[in-house]
């Protein structure tokens, strides 16, 4: 091989490889999807505080969810009238405190949250390690029958998985025993269970703490956080279902608050109420991550075209579009052996034809240079200098323009009025090169180049119009390194056109032979 | 069947347009050396100093306002051939056979009155058939006479005769006959026919009309199977030396013969076509290499087209009387 020719598959390899990484680098790190059709649902909470204040200091401290990786914050907001408000991070979590010196009667704060799943696996949910069980201080009557209920249950199970489950199954059993219906008192308080289940862990000598979350369904109002214990198992946390067993995170469950720390305290008020209410709207993944990206200060977000003013950014999504029109120009060129008159007129025809829709396009093209083919032919019988005749097209070609637009206008077709978007001079030159292919090799040649370029257009304006293409393109620029390696090999191409193929067909029936 | 599998064309070594750009034009042919045979005085030039004859050169005009010469400089002459300095492929060649009254004939015997050709020669110089629409000159040439041995095998035309040379070595040659449907003009793309032409021995070979194969003239209705192109050795001798003469690796030179003055040199092309293959249902590609595989390039042309002449005959002398030949050659 060649060095010229290592160089550059070299080349084109690095080139290649840059872009195909960048665009995975997008796709998985960041999770810009690949299709726009990607949609992600995206919840929004409101948990809403309601107390009486009395006319002291008011301090509200409520707990909030805490960030983990597969969940993403859109937006947080903190509102209530009048409340100094400030955001405490302390190992135990986060949580907002409002404040006021002075408060009378019913008051009001509202904490609403935006988020999306990621649907990325993130391993443990909490990485903290177990603090050591404490036994609790049961009365003599309620140890034994905890002692008893934990002996059964020990007998029952092989390991602490197996006993943790057992355990809850037999607190949730419909018919309890005498032990059991002791242990958790008459009362079907969800936190007194939550608490019992982890005394009696804690009596086994198995470290676990309360876990308090909100199930997401749609257009739920006034609902309130579920409680599920998180038990220490092998080195990692395990969320147990404290009333069917069941051993992870459940769908749509968002964890609120870790520990036993209170939810809601409310200093100088009472009656305090939270509950919460939620919505879901569907939205679409790519600005989702674009946004989410841009908060994150993203080093290949940050120096994007996001960081383009909208406008910009939409006169891009043409301009990224040109080098898909270029490949397709040049395949058309190489590998098909098609003639256009022009090399890059194709595109710019292409362009035009995203202004005006495929149809109307292609009819007021042909409307134009065939009027304007017309006009050129009396012209060349004027007798006039080369710059002074294409310049006289071009004022032609403007006239031609002018009258469609007013015509169709007074015949109320409006899509006609698209036509200012052909490029004119384009279009000048277009009419004069194809006059004087006429002139020197007849109406066929006009018709095998019009047609060839008119072809190319189409189908570079189907690929440009694709709106996975459209998508990508924008979204990913990298995909013109793709592109660029793409045409660097084709540029290498020395192999037969596809016209050559029907071009020399008549030498394959006559047997050649090959000289030396 | 009307694709040829891409598998049989490389076998038989058919050169494709992707293939010629990349691997004879860009890798053979130094850019800076184009304007040599894209400007057809320069080249008249050349080849007048290298002692290769070309067509008289009766005058040149250049600027639009040297057109109230033309008249003038037609005068004293009955024939002759205008042409632009800078157009390719035959473009705007206008040719004039005869002169009377005033009237200027083409070879179809159409009238065409002095302004039709001044608007002609304006046209030129603004650029209608220069590369890129530049300003152009116009040179006006001798007409050449037709040589009786085409005479039953031309159509209102001079037949050209094509032939690659590639780093000096002629390696294909093809007829180009005119043909009513070309309007008298040595263009295959409107119509004239094809004729591959053995290297060896100036015969003709194969023929071709818009692709398909024809085994007479359209026109005249006579066959190619006894034609034989007279003085063969000198017009491969004149093709090979233009290699010194350019210095590009692979060219077309378009030869003509004259009634008078013998073989001259009309044109020379930096980047011929394709069709030569189909005219002699051969592929370019083995004898590119047989030159790529020589060692180093005999200086002399005479010997060049002597190493031609044995290694790319279609024809084996074998059953064919060598005086024969020599008899046809008179170089």
């Amino acid at each position: 091989m060649h060095l010229a020719k290592l160089r550059l598959y070299i080349l084109v390899a690095l080139i290649m490889g840059l872009g195909i990484g960048l665009i995975l680098y997008k796709h998985f790190a960041l999770g810009f999807p690949l299709s726009p059709d990607d949609k992600k649902p995206v919840w929004t909470i409101e948990a809403r505080i309601d107390f009486a204040a009395r006319g002291d200091p008011v301090i509200v401290s409520f707990a909030l969810p805490p960030k983990t990786p597969d969940i993403i914050f859109i937006e947080e907001e903190f509102a209530s009238p009048d409340y100094g408000f400030s955001e405490l991070i302390s190992p135990s979590g986060r949580r907002a405190q409002w404040s006021k010196r002075t408060a009378t009667g019913a008051q009001t704060a509202y904490y609403r949250l935006s988020l999306y799943d990621t649907g990325q696996k993130s391993g443990t949910d909490a990485v903290d390690l177990p603090t050591e069980p404490e036994k609790p201080e049961f009365d003599e009557v309620l140890r034994t029958a905890a002692i008893t209920l934990l002996d059964q249950i020990r007998n029952r199970s092989a390991n602490t998985e197996t006993f943790t489950r057992e355990l809850i199954s037999t607190l949730n059993s419909g018919a309890p025993s005498q032990n059991q219906s002791l242990l958790l008192n008459d009362q079907s308080n969800e936190d007194y269970k939550t608490h019992l289940i982890i005394n009696l862990l804690a009596m086994e000598g198995i470290s676990a703490r309360i876990v308090r979350g909100l199930y997401l369904q749609d257009g739920r109002r006034r609902q309130t956080l579920t409680n599920f214990v998180e038990v220490y198992l092998g080195g990692e946390w395990r969320l147990y279902n404290q009333k069917t067993a069941e051993i992870g995170k459940p769908k749509n469950f968002l964890i609120w608050q870790r520990g036993d720390q209170s939810l809601l305290d409310v200093v100088g008020g009472k009656n305090s109420q939270i509950s919460f209410s939620m919505i879901k709207n569907v939205q679409s993944a790519r600005d989702l991550v674009a946004r989410n990206s841009i908060n994150q200060q993203a080093g290949i977000i940050d120096f994007s075209i996001y960081s383009l003013p909208i406008e910009q950014q939409n006169a891009f999504k043409m301009i990224l579009l040109l080098p898909i029109g270029a490949l397709i120009v040049v395949i058309m060129r190489l590998l098909i052996g098609i003639r256009t008159s022009g090399t890059f007129m194709p595109i710019l025809i292409a362009l035009a034809l995203i202004q005006t829709t495929l149809l109307t396009g292609i009819v007021i093209f042909l409307i134009v240079v065939g009027t304007g083919l017309l006009i050129r032919s009396y012209l060349s019988r004027l007798n006039l200098l080369f710059v002074a005749r294409i310049s006289a097209v071009i004022i032609v070609v403007i006239a031609i323009i002018a009258s469609i637009s007013i015509i169709s206008n007074k015949l109320g077709l409006d899509q006609a009025l698209t036509v200012t978007f052909f490029p004119m001079i384009i279009l000048s030159w277009t009419i004069e090169r194809m006059s004087v292919l006429w002139e020197e090799d007849g109406p066929r040649e006009v018709f095998i180049q019009g047609g060839g370029s008119l072809l190319t257009a189409i189908i570079a304006y189907l690929f440009m119009t694709n709106r996975t293409i459209e998508y990508l393109t924008f979204n990913f620029p990298e995909l013109m390194l793709v592109n660029l390696a793409l045409i660097l090999i084709l540029g290498q191409y020395t192999g037969y056109r596809l016209t050559e193929l029907y071009r020399f067909h008549s030498l394959e029936r006559r047997d050649v032979s090959s000289q030396r | 069947m009307f694709l040829a599998s891409a598998k049989k064309l490389r076998s038989f070594g058919i050169i494709g347009m992707n293939q010629r750009n990349f691997g004879l034009i860009s890798r053979y042919n130094p850019r800076h050396l184009y304007p040599l045979v894209d400007d057809k005085l320069k080249t008249k030039l050349l080849a007048q100093q290298a002692g290769i004859t070309v067509p008289k050169l009766l005058g040149t005009l250049q600027y639009q306002h040297d057109v109230r010469l033309l008249k003038e400089i037609l005068q004293p002459h009955d024939q002759f051939v205008i042409k632009p300095v800078k157009g390719s492929g035959g473009k705007g060649i206008l040719v004039i056979a005869e002169v009377e009254h005033n009237l200027y004939f083409k070879p179809s015997g159409d009238a065409v009155p002095l302004e039709d050709i001044e608007r002609h020669v304006s046209n030129i110089l603004s650029g209608l058939h220069s590369l890129g629409g530049k300003p152009d000159t116009v040179m006006i040439e001798s007409l050449i006479q037709l040589d009786p041995v085409f005479a039953d095998y031309s159509y209102e035309g001079i037949p050209d005769i094509r032939i690659i040379v590639f780093r000096g070595y002629p390696i294909m040659a093809m007829l180009r006959l005119t043909t009513h449907a070309s309007d008298g003009k040595a263009n295959l793309h409107q119509g004239a026919v094809g004729v591959g032409v053995d290297i060896g021995t100036g015969k003709a070979l194969h023929a071709v009309q818009y692709g398909n194969p024809v085994s007479r003239h359209p026109d005249t209705r006579k066959t190619f199977a006894e034609l034989t192109i007279p003085h063969w050795d000198k017009l491969l001798q004149l093709a090979a030396a233009c290699y010194e003469m350019t210095g590009l690796g692979y060219l077309g030179a378009d030869l003509v013969l004259d009634r008078d003055q013998g073989p001259m040199i009309i044109e020379l092309n930096a980047r011929p076509g394709l069709a030569i293959q189909v005219a002699n249902a051969a592929g370019l590609a083995p004898r590119v290499a047989a030159i790529e595989a020589l060692a180093a390039i005999d200086p002399d042309p005479q010997s060049r087209m002597e190493f031609s002449k044995r290694q790319f005959t279609q024809n084996p002398p074998a059953h064919q009387p060598r005086l024969a030949r020599t008899r046809s050659d008179d170089s």
